[in-house]
């Protein structure tokens, strides 16, 4: 067979390529953090399905139990499991989405510049933040439907809307994922991510309605809820979850707006900081 | 554990220096061409309107100190850099529209290697295939012959991180071989690997271009240059100071041979004059004393008649390090 | 010929301190960060204690009295946060500042030994600890959660927890090779956080269950917390501050067996 190794004329100018479609190439990028995750996954099964149940466990059942002793009227007759399963769906998802968007990103920009390398072949800068997102849109798919079937095997799940709040929990850590990757690609060093967590994260999820109706959360924080994304994605899990889109479907319609309008202007930032981090070395 | 040295002998350097097989044929249309290129960040230009061109089968070497602004030209010839000024084509197509076709006829070695740790070595070759879009078959029957062709076929199935810089260096060339590129950039191919590993590099890229391979590379060494490259530039502060085959900047910019004199601390400052007329050029460095001349022992014999006696003598040939100090005043690496 | 002792504890000297002088110097430039450590636990106890504590009402505490849940849930964020900084700082950034900032290997050329730098790691978590501790503690008292003097205790049984804690991560950091196996670590951790007595009490687990739990190391440390904030000592005070102890003891004397395994690579 012959090779390029062979001896031949030089290569002239030649013919134009084609130019490959978005979708091929955003394709190959997946293909890439597929092929890493291939040498990860086993020990991300603990975290998949560990940590759902460990949670569930402990706040739903354990906690739960003294919750639903004297019941409080703001869970409206639900038990606290009912309650709280849809909230820490959205919640863990959010927490997964976060965190891929904060330090593997970095990893691949920074510390061994895996997206320049792929940067110099006829892969676009913004096909490389896409690729990347459409990748974490499939991990967070995968904890929020193992979390889906711990949640049935607890007979915690009301409606078979469940189903949908898988997608919708994906949208919710999407509404974080992105806006961060955005940020994280005009960052060169991880330090800023600690604050980040601490101060927007870890806050969000504890005060977003994950654990309780709002109403109960101190006047001083109560606020924290109305803007925080996660409220809308763990409401919106929740009345998927209980079946209760009927009673307020504006309500849920806004939900979804804020979480689509967040990961679609996330998504667009990002692929420009990609641009220009990449163009910029 | 070190690099393997190839069994065969290196490509000898005479060969590389004397008449190399002619690869820029005059006829053939330029697969790179550059008019007052320039590159700006905010207010520093990097580089300052420079123009060159780069023949099919060339070996092309941009050689000059760190900061001269080759890095910046290398990423605008690799589309990755947007052109600030001036005209640019690389095989007859525009950077600014046309980035990633250019991209996927190139094969880039960048400066710091951005091999993925995290995968192995063979992994490596065959998901960089992936990323030009290649058939997996086709990325595996190439992978297995670049390890072959850069000496790795045993280390496959190893993580990258373990690996030596100089294995490191040849997987990123081997990998930049994947989408059988038409033009081959390299930037600061081996700095930093010890000598015997640069041996080895240097044979296979040597290969590469017997073979046709169009290579473009920066250096700060005179002596890669020399090995490497049928026709370079000499840049410095972000221009292009000078033009020519190696051989040619030496006979232009340089005497035949050089004799350095080393003294002892202090006595370098109380010569004042005795060197005069020695040599047709006299150079001063902090620690030493440069003689240029076409006889470098008739220099020695004719100092030592004035009563000079240095700590040491070498009398050697000139090389581009000599040329660049003529050129600007400095040396290459400080 | 002299007999010669091994000593328990192979490390000991004033460079310790040193050690400890360069993290002060490296948090000067980032004083925010070190500041912050101190909110995650606060807002655990906004959320948790105040919020959710409304819908779990009282819970019964130490001694058998009835509490408010924010008074039973604060001094296990308490034990909990000072388990989890020593952890995280032990063995994460133990093994980054080991493998890959190669802090340690700068140290090492200078009269600095393996001893001064782990006792001086150990020694900057137990500082770090005891802020958080200082300002959580203010925290509390603001929130009406002091109920008795005992409470001021609670400062040197955090840093037991830390300490016991800190000196078993950092002898397990020895044997760790990659960064897969810190997943051990979060295997043990998290159950271990969720179910010690630290978000509800153990009546409600079965018997089995129930024994396991009080074997562990942070419902020592959460029991310890709980019962002197609430003003409750008794022979159980004795049993945990003893627990803690001599886990930090046995932890030490394993990272001085292996601290040439660990920094002398």
């Amino acid at each position: 067979m012959s090779s390029f190794l062979d001896a031949r004329e030089p290569a002239g100018i030649g013919r134009v390529p084609p130019l490959a479609p978005s979708w091929s190439t955003i394709g190959r990028v997946i293909e890439h953090r597929a092929m890493l995750y291939r040498r990860t996954f086993r020990a991300s099964l603990f975290a998949s399905f560990g940590v759902p149940l460990l949670f569930l466990t402990a706040m739903g059942l354990g906690l739960g139990g003294y919750v639903d002793q004297n019941p409080d009227p703001t869970l409206e007759g639900l038990t606290y499991l009912q309650f709280l399963a849809p909230g820490l769906l959205a919640a863990t998802v959010m927490q997964a989405g976060s965190f891929e968007a904060a330090f593997p990103i970095l990893g691949g920009l920074q510390w061994n510049k895996i997206f320049h390398a792929m940067f110099a072949t006829p892969i676009r800068a913004a096909d490389i933040a896409y690729g990347n997102i459409v990748w974490i849109a499939l991990r967070l798919t995968l904890i929020a439907t193992v979390f889906a079937i711990v949640i049935v095997g607890f007979g915690a799940s009301r409606s078979p809307l469940l189903v949908l709040a898988i997608p919708v929990a994906v949208l919710t850590g999407l509404s974080f994922s992105t806006p961060l990757m955005a940020f994280t690609a005009t960052q060169r060093t991880p330090d800023k991510f600690a604050a980040i967590f601490r101060f927007g994260i870890t806050p969000l999820f504890l005060f977003s309605g994950t654990f309780y109706p709002i109403e109960n959360l101190p006047e001083i924080v109560r606020p924290i809820a109305w803007v925080s994304p996660l409220w809308h994605g763990v409401d919106a899990c929740r009345m998927l979850m209980l079946d209760t889109v009927g009673r307020d479907p504006l309500l849920f319609t806004i939900h979804i707006g804020v979480l689509v309008a967040l990961a679609g202007t996330g998504a667009a930032f990002a692929a420009r900081t990609f641009e220009a981090r990449l163009v910029r070395g | 554990m070190h690099d393997s040295l190839a069994t065969e002998p290196t490509p000898a350097v005479e060969e590389a220096l004397g008449a190399s097989r002619p690869a820029a044929r005059a006829s053939a249309p330029p697969l790179i061409s550059a008019r007052g290129l320039t590159k700006r960040f905010d207010d520093f230009t990097a580089v300052d309107g420079i123009d060159f061109e780069v023949a099919p089968g060339e070996a092309f070497g941009f050689l000059g100190p760190n900061g001269a602004g080759k890095t910046s030209t290398m990423r605008m010839i690799g589309c990755t850099s947007p052109v600030s000024d001036g005209e640019l084509r690389i095989l007859d197509m525009d950077p600014r529209r046309q980035g990633p076709q250019i991209r996927s006829r190139l094969g880039v070695v960048p400066q710091q290697d951005t091999l993925d740790n995290e995968l192995t070595v063979r992994e490596n070759l065959l998901i960089y295939g992936r990323y030009f879009g290649l058939p997996r078959e086709e990325c595996a029957r190439r992978a297995d012959e670049l390890l072959d062709f850069v000496q790795l076929a045993d280390r496959g199935k190893d993580l990258v991180e373990p690996l030596s810089g100089g294995m490191k260096r040849r997987l990123t060339i081997a990998r930049s071989l994947i989408n059988e590129p038409s033009l081959m950039l390299l930037d600061e191919p081996t700095t930093g690997l010890d000598p015997q590993a640069r041996h080895l590099l240097w044979d296979r890229l040597y290969r590469l271009k017997q073979r046709g391979v169009t290579l473009v590379l920066t250096t700060h060494y005179m002596d890669e240059a020399e090995q490497l490259c049928d026709r370079l530039v000499v840049m410095d502060k972000a221009k292009i100071v000078a033009e020519g085959s190696p051989q040619q900047l030496i006979q232009r910019y340089s005497t035949r041979e050089v004799a350095e004199f080393r003294f002892l601390p202090g006595v370098q400052e109380t010569l004042d004059g005795k060197l005069d007329g020695l040599a047709s050029r006299i150079e001063k460095l902090p620690d030493r004393v440069l003689l240029y001349a076409d006889d470098g022992e008739e220099v020695v014999m004719a100092a030592r008649e004035r009563g000079i006696h240095p700590e040491a003598v070498l009398v050697r040939r000139s090389t581009l390090e000599d040329v660049f100090l003529r050129l600007t005043g400095r040396s290459l690496v400080d | 010929m002299a007999l010669r002792i091994t000593p328990l504890f192979a490390f000991g000297s004033r460079r310790a301190l040193r050690m400890i002088e360069r993290n002060l110097l490296v948090y000067k430039h980032g004083w925010l960060m070190l500041f912050s450590g101190f909110f995650e636990p606060f807002f655990y106890l906004l959320s948790i204690g105040f919020g959710l504590g409304r819908l779990v009402g009282d819970v019964v505490g130490p001694g058998g009295q009835t509490i408010p849940y924010a008074l039973f849930v604060a001094p296990a964020l308490l034990a909990a946060s000072s388990m989890n900084g020593a952890i995280t700082e032990s063995t994460f950034n133990f093994f980054f500042k080991l493998n890959y900032d190669k802090t340690f290997a700068s140290i090492l050329t200078t009269p600095m030994s393996p001893g001064d730098i782990s006792l001086g790691e150990l020694g900057w978590a137990l500082i770090r600890g005891a802020l958080y501790t200082i300002g959580f503690l203010v925290v509390m008292v603001l929130f009406g959660l002091a109920r008795s003097p005992l409470i001021l205790l609670t400062l040197p049984g955090a840093l037991l927890i830390g300490f016991a804690f800190a000196a078993v991560g950092m002898a397990a950091t020895s044997f760790m090779k990659t960064w897969q196996d810190f997943d051990l670590i979060q295997l043990v951790i998290l159950p271990m956080f969720l179910f010690s007595g630290t978000f509800f009490p153990l009546d409600s687990l079965p018997e089995g269950l129930r024994i396991v739990v009080q074997l562990t190391p942070l419902y020592q440390g959460v029991d310890l917390l709980r019962g002197l904030t609430v003003g409750v000592i008794g022979p159980e005070t004795v049993v945990h501050v003893a627990y803690l102890l001599v886990m930090g003891l046995v932890g030490l004397s394993i990272v001085s067996r292996r601290l040439d395994k660990l920094l002398l690579k």
